[in-house]
């Protein structure tokens, strides 16, 4: 027994990184840091009016939280949350998506049906995209071809040439699709659709889809299954879906599409983000105001840490 | 020729371009035209005691219209085009002459705001056998029963859903002791049967049922009047059926004992209210409101769900035709978003679209049913209203 402890006591300060997860706070106009390794929450600071949408710079050094109700998206020094000022992201941003350089940043404007691109450097919009009606999920392919946008009542993916600012191609899709995000290899698209309680794998090639996986819960009714975020490993071998209403994260197998296992997280789970060496996965949990951590290599939830008032977004620096 | 034709092409197809804000290899298809027809009879503005909100003689019409628009959106990239064309009857016109001059022969689908009796006539014409009704306007519960027709989808919730709504709260707030207060016309009573059939339902007590009598102008007296009329044993609820709203709105604050109002007054189940805003609600309401220059109402967010259903319907099955439309939407598949956090779809055995309903009091929302922890084997929806095993509906066709 002191044995072990002396053990892990060498082993703590070696082995253990230090890492950051950032939450937004959607009713405590926050953001919460959150030590995911100590399980505790570090600090909460006030961001503005209803932040929701959050993502980190490609190189980590910038925090980007879009102030809903301040039609604004901040960005922040992430070590010191300095302001770096601020970004004409037109009407209620939402949800936004970097490029992989980190110089254009990807816009939702749900009430307008429109995305709007960003160049980072000059702070200045460059163009607005005429989408479906309101559009909310979108994402960057990691080859920086495409850009993607979900339009909830259009029930469509809109995929907008990175280059020219137009929309190539629309593919219909399961009623109300809230988030997408590419594989690795910018092969096949994910997109979650939360009325018909389904993923969509769409051939990014062809832009046709190859997979529909309804999901499911034993003991679940199904129309409390209403999946959200989505996110896919680097490797490729797995995708994470979160369910919603039904309270858990299904594991699904990204070659048979198979869903594997079913985690039980906080209530109402929302967004996922991976840490950066993608050995855990963090869960927004809106109704139940914390955040799950689910250790990757067991595939457990290890730890619920309670941050504030309707967590919503969720990105991981180390 | 050939570069005739090119330049041809590139002169048709330029318009299309800027009409069509995307650019969209799917607008190469052949188009199909889904045709709507929006039938309507004019009503007077009943006399309301105490309402001080304005009379909207067009319920429903922005609401439906708002549904076509959205739907073209996804119909432009489908090869369908949805139009809607609005009939309405005069006050005293004669709404089944109109439906056979105006809508016979000429549509499939319609969106009925109609009263139960004429929604009845109509769907019972020989023409209309041949065609799908959308209720968007009656809660009747025997038009779910009794009176069902397989012609028809209910996509306004019935009676028995709003009251069971309530009744499934007042559980949860152990509010079970009901004073029943029924007002004077037709469906005040019918209301309070819902009420009645509710509260048996859920284990609740009616300790006393009456009449509100009062024929004269009730704010003049009300105050001593409902004070005396609300005299009674113990009780935590006075729940009033009162519709039109003739005398609903003067209970509340003069009640003989401090008891809360619930019912059509007070607190009210309803499918749509200004102040839902969760789900995305408020991207609906905000949109509607651009549109209409008002708040949204009940007839119109059930106008706006029929179109949106038989959007929905046409995508999926890449048909603009009666029949396969028609299964579509009385299938296991389709799942419609409301809004309302559920996905919406319609009961098989008698036509009624499953729907969460909201508690709401003039300036709040007060929770939303069906109420957590009232569970159902398929649906938690289905614990609203008439499930299948208690319908009395046998469509000769179902």
């Amino acid at each position: 027994m002191i044995k072990k402890l002396i053990l892990l006591m060498l082993l703590l300060p070696v082995a253990v990184p230090a890492e950051t997860v950032f939450v937004t706070l959607e009713k405590d106009n926050a953001v919460a840091l959150v030590d995911p390794l100590k399980g505790t929450l570090t600090k909460t600071v006030p961001v503005g009016l209803r932040p929701r949408g959050i993502a980190l710079s490609p190189d980590h050094r910038i925090l980007y939280v879009a102030v809903s109700d301040e039609h604004t998206i901040k960005m922040m020094d992430s070590a010191s949350l300095d302001s770096l000022g601020t970004l004409p992201s037109g009407d209620d941003p939402e949800t936004f998506a970097l490029n992989p350089k980190g110089d254009r940043l990807y816009v939702s404007n749900e009430d307008d049906s429109t995305v709007t691109v960003i160049d980072i450097a000059k702070k200045k919009a460059i163009a607005s995209i005429a989408v479906g009606v309101e559009p909310e999920g979108i994402a960057v392919s990691p080859d920086n071809r495409w850009v993607v946008s979900a339009s909830e009542t259009t029930n469509m993916v809109h995929w907008i040439d990175t280059q020219t600012h137009t929309v190539i191609d629309n593919t219909l899709v399961d009623p109300r699709p809230r988030a997408l995000t590419f594989s690795g290899d910018s092969s096949q698209l994910w997109v979650t659709s939360e009325m018909a309680g389904s993923l969509t794998v769409i051939d990014v090639k062809t832009r046709k889809i190859i997979q529909n996986i309804k999901l499911a819960v034993p003991g679940v009714t199904s129309d409390k299954i209403q999946p959200v975020g989505v996110i896919l490993d680097r490797q490729g071998d797995y995708g994470y879906v979160a369910l919603g209403p039904a309270n858990r994260v299904a594991v699904i197998n990204a070659k048979t599409f198979a869903t594997e296992k079913l985690l039980l997280v906080g209530s109402r789970v929302w967004n996922l983000a991976f840490s950066p060496d993608q050995k855990r996965l963090y869960t927004t949990n809106g109704a139940s105001n914390d955040i799950s951590i689910i250790d990757l290599e067991s595939l457990r939830v290890t730890k619920s840490v309670a941050v504030g008032l309707y967590p919503w977004g969720i990105a991981a620096k180390p | 020729m050939r570069s005739t034709k090119k330049c041809l092409l590139a002169v048709l197809g330029l318009p299309l371009f800027l009409l069509s804000f995307w650019h969209a290899p799917a607008l190469a298809k052949t188009r199909k035209t889904l045709k709507i027809a929006y039938f309507s009879q004019d009503s007077i503005a009943a006399p309301a005691l105490s309402n001080p909100d304005p009379f909207i003689p067009d319920k429903g019409i922005p609401g439906t219209q708002l549904g076509i628009d959205d739907t073209n959106t996804t119909g432009q990239f489908t090869g369908q085009t949805f139009t809607l064309k609005t009939i309405a009857v005069a006050v005293n016109g004669d709404a089944q002459q109109v439906f056979l001059e105006q809508v016979a022969g000429k549509f499939d689908f319609v969106v009925a705001n109609v009263p139960a009796d004429t929604l009845l006539k109509l769907a019972d014409l020989p023409a209309a056998k041949k065609m799908l009704l959308f209720n968007i306007a009656s809660s009747d519960d025997v038009l779910r029963n009794q009176e069902c027709r397989s012609n028809i989808l209910h996509v306004a919730p019935s009676r028995s859903m709003r009251t069971d709504a309530l009744a499934q709260y007042m559980v949860q707030k152990r509010w079970s002791k009901w004073l029943l207060v029924v007002g004077q016309q037709p469906e005040d009573r019918l209301f309070a049967e819902a009420l009645k059939k509710s509260a048996k339902r859920y284990h609740l007590e009616i300790i006393d049922e009456r009449v509100w009598e009062h024929s004269y102008e009730a704010g003049r007296s009300a105050q001593s009047d409902v004070a005396v009329f609300t005299q009674a044993d113990e009780y935590d609820l006075l729940v009033v059926a009162d519709e039109r709203g003739a005398f609903g709105e003067y209970l509340d604050y003069r009640t003989w004992l401090p008891r809360p109002v619930m019912g059509t007054q007070g607190l009210i189940a309803t499918s749509w209210h200004r102040t839902h805003e969760q789900w995305g609600a408020i991207q609906m309401q905000n949109r509607f409101k651009e549109k209409a220059k008002r708040w949204m109402e009940e007839q119109d967010y059930a106008g706006y769900l029929a179109v949106r259903a038989l959007g929905e319907a046409a995508t999926r099955t890449q048909s603009t035709e009666l029949a396969p439309i028609k299964t579509y939407l009385l299938g296991e598949q389709f799942a419609l978003q409301g809004y309302k956090g559920n996905p919406l779809s319609f009961r098989p055995w008698d036509g009624q679209l499953r729907q969460p309903l909201l508690l709401a009091a003039p300036r709040s929302l007060v929770a939303v049913a069906p109420i957590e922890g009232f569970l159902h084997p398929k649906t938690e929806l289905d614990t609203l209203g008439h499930d299948q095993p208690e319908s009395q509906c046998h469509w000769e066709n179902p």
